[in-house]
């Protein structure tokens, strides 16, 4: 009878928490978004599944290692794959072997409005701040507002490590919505006239411009922001191996296998951070809401800083670029082309709005630079 | 006469239009795609077409000439 009650004493159901139940369901519902919906499958079943299977209680997924343990697989791959920045910098290996930064060379002026794009990210900080986070909290919450996964994860992990499950899924989930969000912003602060603005051509770049981008882009930004360089290294690193066209295997790698095992290796441990005990707090709610006024204000912040450029140009450029800095690519971009065409039909601007688009990205490094390198 | 002429990079994925067809300003003649996203191209101005220079498939510079009109 005593072993008996021992056993029982021993299996998870005896040592379930309320907590646990409640974040099956939370799992549940990233698995049920990704299969049925479509939104972000690649991050959220990952992730969606890890919530499950870290919620079990005895399960030892997160057991810190010690004499006789062997550390949990999940904690392993959260501490030496996120904590030390090598999964999210490895997916910017990857997505900078994806990116073409040619409407961005062809038409600089665009970079100015990646940069106005990062209005959310300090609009959210500030109402991080008065909302009662600390400045690391604040900051790592703020940096959703770049609408960028893998620099969300890369700042929260190194600021506030203990709120990463809730701003890598607010980043990750907004993300999927920018052609929700995006549009009735974009409508209340622009004219049908202004968003079917014509825009020429963009130049053709050539393949040495492309080369010398990323490396100049590089060196500027690890020399003013010291703290973005393991970001801006990776993203460089795979562009110029995508442009150069001499690394085709590499490259291929790069955009492909690499990235999917990477992928995986994020999902998991970003699940394996969303313990019922730690994940169940209003915080996570106020994040989520954060992480949409971040959005909503960089949206706003690039079509507003667009339109002031404009005072300014002989030549126009169509606000919706502006809203295409927040950097979720190439999402943003295509919204910004589907407003022009809707405005006018002869309004193609899905190229210049991949100038800003990628500039976003650069943006976002930066602005994450900055805020490690004052909070830390 | 103003030509149809692709705006940017792309893939031709339909043609919606014959040589000798009337057109208006701003109907749909060709659907081309570029980064996933399939987009018309319209007249820029109403007549006849003339002749059909690209078919499904091919892909397309911008400013590349795809259908003249007269």
């Amino acid at each position: 009878m005593d072993q008996l009650y021992a056993f029982l004493q021993q299996t998870g159901i005896a040592n379930l928490s309320w907590q646990a139940p409640v974040m099956w369901v939370v799992g549940c519902i990233f698995v049920w978004l990704a299969i049925k919906k479509n939104i972000e499958p690649l991050l959220l079943l990952p992730i969606g599944f890890s919530v499950i299977m870290v919620n079990m209680p005895l399960g030892g997924l997160l057991n810190p290692g010690g004499h006789d343990h062997p550390m949990g697989l999940f904690r392993f791959i959260y501490q030496y794959g996120l904590e030390t920045d090598v999964v999210p910098c490895m997916i910017f290996l990857g997505l900078g072997a994806l990116t073409d930064f040619g409407p961005l060379i062809a038409n600089p002026k665009t970079l100015l409005l990646g940069a106005a794009a990062q209005f959310g990210v300090f609009a959210a900080f500030f109402g991080s701040l008065l909302l009662g986070f600390s400045i690391p909290e604040a900051c790592s919450i703020g940096i959703i507002g770049g609408a960028d996964g893998p620099t969300t994860i890369f700042t929260t992990v190194n600021l506030a490590p203990h709120i990463l499950g809730a701003t890598a899924i607010s980043a990750y989930s907004y993300m999927a919505m920018v052609p929700i969000i995006q549009p009735p912003i974009i409508k209340a602060l622009t004219s049908k006239k202004e968003r079917g603005i014509t825009m020429r051509q963009l130049r053709p770049v050539s393949k040495t411009e492309k080369i010398l981008f990323p490396l100049a882009v590089a060196l500027v930004v690890c020399l003013i922001v010291p703290a973005a360089t393991p970001l801006i290294s990776m993203f460089m690193l795979g562009n110029i191996m995508m442009t150069s066209g001499a690394v085709e295997r590499l490259t291929k790698t790069a955009q492909n296998d690499l990235m999917n095992i990477v992928t995986i290796l994020l999902g998991i441990g970003v699940g394996s951070t969303m313990l019922g005990e730690v994940f169940l707090t209003w915080n996570v709610i106020k994040v989520y809401i954060l992480g949409l006024v971040a959005f909503s204000f960089s949206t706003a912040g690039g079509v507003i800083f667009a339109k002031v450029m404009n005072l300014f140009l002989k030549e126009k450029i169509n606000p919706l670029l502006g809203s295409a800095g927040v950097s979720a690519v190439p999402m943003a971009a295509r919204v910004s082309h589907k407003l022009g065409q809707e405005a006018n039909k002869k309004c193609y601007i899905l190229m210049h709005a991949m100038g800003p688009n990628v500039a976003g990205v650069i943006g976002t490094i930066v602005a994450a630079g900055i805020f490690i390198s004052l909070a830390k | 006469m103003a030509d149809v002429v692709a705006p940017m990079v792309g893939k031709v994925t339909q043609i919606l239009v014959n040589a000798g067809d009337q057109v208006n300003e701003d109907d749909p003649v060709i659907m081309i795609e570029a980064m996933k996203v399939e987009m018309p191209v319209v007249a820029p101005e109403a007549g006849t077409v003339k002749e059909i220079k690209v078919s499904v498939g091919d892909t397309v510079e911008g400013d590349s000439v795809l259908v003249v009109l007269e």
